[in-house]
């Protein structure tokens, strides 16, 4: 066993500083938003080195149907280009952190003719080798049901009111037999043996009917 | 005694399996090389199999959840039977078991109707086999819910 924790280190430490100069991107997968709204596009990285002052973000887009890219924002030297002469210009402005490897960009005042693909490609020197990520950006008139809200609210709503009568049930029995137990404490002892023998007697199921009703 | 027991067993057990496989199988519609319905619309192209999530109508969602809850309300009453043939008193009626059974029943129904009337019209689609299981469920678990209120434990 131990040799094999020992054997199985080794390995990784030799696999590791190979994996190190891969740089990872991370997007979203698919962006939903309203006509005229904003939306913003998330894009961050992970490095094994520590982020350099040359780390360069770059955004292009791909719109739906089309086979080309345009770009439309560059980070590059501490300094953000953002679009001012394609389809987002005016209506770009880069909101991330460098810093804190964080490469987003705001896109106001949506259009249907923004529905497409946005590919974020960060590189971080010498890390720069990786595969950009893309994310769909989705513009909508209205909102669309999103699936399985309506089916998880459902059952959610239905199992809750289950465990709801559940407990009001038990709630309502332990309630009786404390009401019942009290009242024949200050009365005789008598009463308060057949009102002990009375709940015991009938069959508990027997009470569900009388409360469903 | 034991036979009826054995019997009543049986029966939920099946019906509990047709419920499974009728909410589980995506063949509630199916015409030609495409199947489709409750959760994956499929289609068999000559490249292969084909699938993609089905719709996000919302009758539709109402349907799987209609079908979900059809599943735990019979699997509960399974427990609650099992449950119950040990605890209850000499004399005493499976009501748990029966209004679970029966609300799985009612949500069957309820299901089934909804895809029923909300299914889109298409001259070439037909309905599949586990739309056929939903309905054929929800008679047997409606019985079986009665036979449960009638059932009596033996002194």
């Amino acid at each position: 066993m131990l040799t094999f924790l020992a054997l199985a280190s080794v390995v990784l430490l030799g696999i590791v500083p190979e994996r190190s100069q891969a740089i990872v991107i991370y997007t979203g997968w698919e962006r939903h938003a309203l006509v005229g709204s904003d939306i913003r596009l998330s894009c961050s990285f992970f490095s094994w080195r520590w982020t350099s002052e040359d780390v360069t973000f770059s955004w292009t887009y791909r719109p739906d149907g089309s086979r080309d890219s345009i770009s439309i924002f560059h980070y590059t030297g501490g300094a953000a280009y953002v679009d001012n002469k394609g389809p987002f210009r005016d209506r770009l402005e880069f909101v991330g952190n460098p810093g804190r490897r964080d490469g987003s960009i705001l896109l106001k005042n949506l259009e249907f003719a923004d529905n497409g693909t946005f590919t974020c490609d960060a590189k971080n020197p010498p890390d720069i080798v990786g595969r950009p990520s893309s994310v769909r950006l989705l513009v909508f008139e209205k909102v669309p049901i999103q699936a399985g809200v309506i089916t998880g609210a459902i059952i959610g709503v239905v199992l809750g009111l289950l465990v709801l009568i559940v407990v009001i049930y038990y709630l309502m029995r332990f309630l009786v037999a404390r009401r019942v137990f009290s009242l024949s404490v200050s009365k005789h002892g008598k009463k308060k043996k057949e009102g002990s023998q009375q709940r015991q007697g009938p069959a508990p199921p027997a009470d569900p009917s009388k409360i469903k009703v | 005694m034991l036979l009826i027991l054995l019997g009543v067993l049986v029966l939920h057990l099946i019906i509990l399996i047709l419920l499974i496989v009728s909410t589980a199988a995506s063949a509630w519609t199916v015409g030609g090389d495409r199947s489709s319905d409750l959760w994956y619309n499929c289609m068999t192209t000559n490249g292969g199999y084909h699938c993609k999530p089905a719709s996000n109508e919302d009758w539709l969602q109402a349907v799987q959840a209609l079908m979900i809850l059809a599943v735990l309300f019979c699997f509960f009453s399974l427990i609650a039977f099992v449950y119950q043939l040990f605890r209850l008193v000499k004399g005493g009626r499976f009501f748990f078991t029966a209004i679970f059974q029966i609300l799985a029943s009612v949500f069957v129904m309820c299901g089934a109707i909804i895809y029923t009337v909300m299914s889109p019209d298409d001259a070439k689609v037909v309905f599949g086999y586990a739309y056929v299981l939903a309905w054929v469920a929800f008679p047997l678990c409606l019985i079986s819910g009665l036979i449960y209120i009638v059932l009596r434990k033996k002194e």
